[in-house]
């Protein structure tokens, strides 16, 4: 990537049991399996090092209890780490004062929840509104920035009703809105749309990536246990498996060259064909093949597939420059299409 | 023995005497504190009863609040909380009030409404401070909670003697003893309510970027809202229950009244007055009850009267009682010649029951007394006290460890230690023969109404309406029946007691989880092995639980029983009452706590130790 990082995470661990600090560094900060379990510590996170790049979608995937959630609130130090460090912008998170920690979220970083989190006793607009609400900003101007959101996230009408009286849907759309009218620079949603249904959940997966192409781009990171949400939103997906980011990519990369084989067992019922990209399949180049079929090596599987298979001889690979990089025969796609 | 009553009486005197930097006691201190509540009490009393002199120094009287806009708009609040049902309770109960005022109910009503409404604000503000202060720190919940469970248990009557020390008498101290009172279930509410906050909410303010106060004004507090409203229900509730207690401190109104008609024995009036405490608690009730579990609605409409219809109400029903006031007096006070009494007619009953009944109650009751009563009170005062101490340990041990057999062996040894052993062990017998009659009663009567939606659903709502009832009035139709004595007492103990043992059975019962009810069926269990070896293990832990209860209300209700006459504890308390000894008021009072203490630690136990196991097997 191109962009510079906005968050920086380095060995993060966190770690649950009586004394996890002294533990942590009585073990010279690399605490193993036996270590751990011996002394009935739960690592939840463990040495997690990566970056998050301006403007990216970061998909966190993992199985409950895998330590995502516990990740993303390192992230927003709504969790205190027992080690590491998570640079924002480059300055250390974790170094920042209770009342810097207060100035960074009130006008940086917007968090979404599983369940919502919507306060009951106020209205639609005051919930949206309440982040400008503590910080200062008067009625008059909060509100109108409040509209603004609710028209946006299409809510109009139901201004003045209590969360009680909303969907689950109308709720999270709310609570969407109240993390987005301060215009953060971070936005982390914590399996936002998990405890939805699943035509709603679709619905409000478009709202998101609607929203996300609409206003400016904001760097985000989602955390969710569904690799189907996960392919749809990602630019890059991490997984996680017992506290540790076992790998990070493109959901291509995951599925082509999975690291551990609990990656494998996760891609393996993935519809490639829609997923995959020519370039990550083809053959190399085979001066025999003819020109009667030309493929683009950007083009996704599924697209081509069609054209391949209804003249059934391989097609020639070409990259943006018009240069052959390839080759693609339609054995290759079948295997893709029906793995 | 040793000589708690001296400590606490030699602390009680240095507190009174001792000056701190030679400039105050704390005994100034408690007094600069009741006269304090002077000022909001005179207000009370004006708006409610005595009306404003000179109101602000503008020349103008302000005449008391009329009985008309009182009953209007009670019965308008009620139709904005919950509709006309509780429009027709709320205006009706003070409506009563207003019409069977011959003997001043009214005016003693208010009296009674004025010092509530300022000691249940009070109750409610330093309950809510308490409960957030532990809260936010473990170390203050430590110290607060058992400091809680001690207070909740010791018997009234304990400390109203130090409140009339420290406070002096009259209606300031009697607010004071309210306060004492009726805050602690409130901070246990703000506790678990607080604690109680989901997660993410928190979270979600804390991303929002609260500070500390925000946090609490704006998410915690708010969030927690019905469990705070429950806490002022619980508030009021209390304040009445004292309403006749704090009486005995000089505090006037209703509780006053009813206090004095008891004593000389003019049943039928006191009758009439308990009535007018019934109602005004279960109008209060209904309408806390209403405003904590009224859900938030958005408003439509834009006009002023679609969007505060209640307001607009209340404004056109105080303009119409201004105008009527020029026309009639009787908008401001209910005519005279149309009050009614009904004590001639209560009375009347109670001679009937004299006249016609009096040998085959007394039969009943000295049979009661020879046959059931005294082999138990024999029996229980025969064991020796090192005996009940090593079986309290020893139980104690059996189902929580020795920490918790030591906690309950110190509380008996307390007991043992002070020299009211023998009273104490009195009270015992009382309160245990009373549970078990509470047991026998409410148990199957929970089994039978748990049965159908329709019986549970009447039997609850008879628990929840004599639950309001302040204690005192238990006793009013027990002595109409068998004069006084342990009898009576018992009786009322048994009417009162046995409604906790009763609604936790049919929620036992009913909250067994369906599947497991229809797993039962599937194998083919008869209702009654459904009954017996499905729906009643599961529900044995509330039911303990109920028990527990049952046993907290007895213990209660015999110390107020010694009102009318019995040997217990409670007649040593009245005494210390009469001559206004601090120090033994408190030691029986902390003698009365630790027998409930001591039971309570023993049925929690049992019950908590019954629900691991039950959900171990599932």
């Amino acid at each position: 990537m191109t962009t510079p990082a906005k968050i920086q995470c380095r060995n993060i661990w966190k770690l649950y049991g009586k004394k996890p600090r002294e533990f942590f560094d009585s073990h010279r900060g690399a605490p193993d399996d036996a270590a751990l379990q011996s002394h009935n510590y739960i690592p939840a996170v463990r040495d997690a090092t990566f970056d998050v790049f301006e403007g990216e979608i970061l998909v966190v995937m993992g199985l409950s209890g895998s330590g995502k959630s516990t990740l993303v609130r390192c992230l927003s130090r709504l969790i205190e780490p027992t080690h590491g460090e998570v640079l924002f912008d480059g300055a250390d998170l974790l170094q920042a004062t209770p009342k810097q920690m207060i100035d960074i979220r009130r006008h940086k970083m917007g968090m979404v929840f599983q369940h919502f989190a919507l306060l009951p006793h106020r209205t639609v607009i005051d919930n949206i509104a309440f982040p400008l609400e503590v910080q200062g900003v008067d009625r008059d101007a909060r509100e109108s920035k409040a509209r603004e959101i609710i028209e946006v996230v299409g809510l109009t009408g139901r201004e003045g009703y209590y969360p009680g009286e909303l969907s689950g849907g109308q709720q999270q759309r709310v609570g969407l809105a109240r993390s987005l009218c301060i215009d953060p620079e971070v936005w982390f949603l914590d399996e936002p749309f998990s405890a939805l249904d699943p035509l709603i959940r679709k619905e409000l997966q478009d709202e998101f990536l609607r929203l996300q192409s609409l206003l400016k781009r904001r760097t985000i990171v989602f955390i969710t246990h569904d690799f189907d949400e996960a392919i749809k939103l990602a630019d890059r997906i991490a997984i996680m498996y017992e506290g540790l980011v076992v790998q990070i990519g493109s959901a291509e990369e995951l599925i082509m060259q999975p690291a551990t084989d609990y990656v494998a067992e996760f891609t393996r019922d993935v519809p490639r064909a829609k997923l995959l990209h020519v370039r990550s399949i083809m053959d190399a180049p085979d001066p025999a093949v003819s020109d009667a079929v030309t493929v683009s090596a950007d083009a996704r599987v599924s697209d081509v597939a069609a054209q391949v298979l209804t003249r059934n001889q391989t097609a020639r690979v070409v990259d943006a420059g018009n240069q052959v990089v390839g080759a693609l025969p339609p054995s290759k796609l079948l295997e893709v299409l029906f793995a | 023995m040793l000589p708690f009553v001296d400590w606490v009486n030699a602390a009680i005197k240095f507190l009174r005497k001792y000056e701190f930097f030679g400039a105050f006691t704390f005994r100034d201190i408690t007094r600069a504190i009741s006269s304090g509540i002077q000022a909001p009490l005179d207000f009370t009393e004006n708006l409610f009863h005595k009306g404003f002199d000179d109101f602000a120094g503008l020349g103008v009287d302000i005449a008391p609040v009329p009985w008309l806009l009182f009953v209007g708009l009670a019965a308008i609040y009620g139709w904005r909380l919950k509709g006309w049902r509780l429009a027709l309770l709320g205006g009706g109960c003070f409506f009563y009030l207003a019409l069977f005022s011959k003997r001043g109910i009214w005016e003693l009503s208010m009296q009674t409404l004025a010092a509530i409404s300022v000691s249940a604000p009070l109750a409610g503000l330093i309950g809510i401070s308490f409960g957030v202060w532990a809260a936010k720190s473990r170390a203050v919940e430590r110290i607060v909670w058992p400091l809680l469970n001690v207070l909740q248990s010791l018997p009234h009557f304990s400390y109203l003697i130090l409140v009339a020390i420290f406070f002096g008498v009259g209606s300031k101290a009697g607010v004071i003893a309210t306060v004492i009172f009726a805050f602690p279930p409130m901070t246990r509410l703000t506790l678990i309510g607080l604690r109680g906050i989901s997660k993410e909410i928190i979270e979600a303010g804390i991303m929002a970027g609260c500070t500390k106060w925000q946090m609490l004004f704006k998410v915690e507090i708010p969030a927690a809202r019905p469990q705070l409203m429950l806490g002022v229900n619980q508030i009021i509730m209390q304040c009445l229950a004292m309403v006749v207690i704090a009486s005995f401190i000089g505090q006037a109104g209703l509780g006053h009244d009813l206090l004095t008609r008891l004593q000389r024995l003019a049943i039928g009036q006191a009758f009439e007055v308990g009535v007018a405490v019934v109602f005004i608690a279960i109008a209060l009730d209904r309408f806390s009850q209403a405003i904590a579990t009224r859900e938030p609605h958005h408003i439509s409409g834009r006009a002023l009267w679609a969007r505060h219809p209640g307001l607009c109400a209340a404004a056109a029903l105080l303009a119409a009682t201004v105008v009527l006031s020029f026309i009639t007096p009787h908008a401001l006070t209910f005519p005279q010649a149309l009050t009614i009494s009904t004590s001639n007619f209560w009375d009347a009953i109670v001679d009937y029951i004299t006249l016609h009944f009096y040998a085959p109650l007394g039969i009943f009751r000295d049979g009661f007394l020879v046959y059931v009563l005294i082999p138990v009170r024999t029996a229980i005062t025969s064991i020796p006290w090192v005996a009940i101490i090593a079986l309290v340990a020893c139980i104690g041990w059996r189902l929580g460890g020795w920490r918790l057999a030591l906690t309950v062996a110190a509380f008996v040894f307390f007991i043992a230690a002070s020299g009211y052993w023998v009273r104490a062990m009195i009270t015992l017998y009382m309160v245990v023969a009373s549970m078990t009659v509470c047991a026998l009663i409410g148990i199957p009567l929970g089994i039978w109404a748990s049965k159908r939606d329709s019986t549970t659903r009447w039997v609850q709502n008879l628990c929840d309406t004599m639950q309001t009832f302040p204690s005192f009035i238990y006793l009013l139709p027990v002595v109409m029946l068998f004069q006084i004595g342990d009898v009576s007492a018992i009786f009322a103990i048994i009417i009162y007691a046995a409604i906790p043992i009763t609604r936790y059975t049919i929620f036992g019962l009913r909250n067994v989880p369906q599947h497991i009810i229809e797993a039962a069926v599937t194998s083919g269990c008869t209702p009654r092995q459904i009954l017996w070896k499905v729906r009643m293990p599961l529900a044995f832990p509330e039911i303990l639980l109920g028990l527990n209860q049952t046993l907290m209300f007895a213990l209660f209700m015999v110390m107020i029983a010694g009102f009318i006459g019995t040997v217990d504890l409670s007649q040593e308390i009245f005494r210390a009452l009469t001559f206004n000894d601090g120090g033994k008021g408190l030691v029986i009072g902390l003698c009365v706590a630790f027998i409930g203490l001591t039971a309570d630690r023993l049925l929690v136990a049992w019950a908590e130790r019954r629900r691991a196991a039950l959900s171990r097997e599932e």
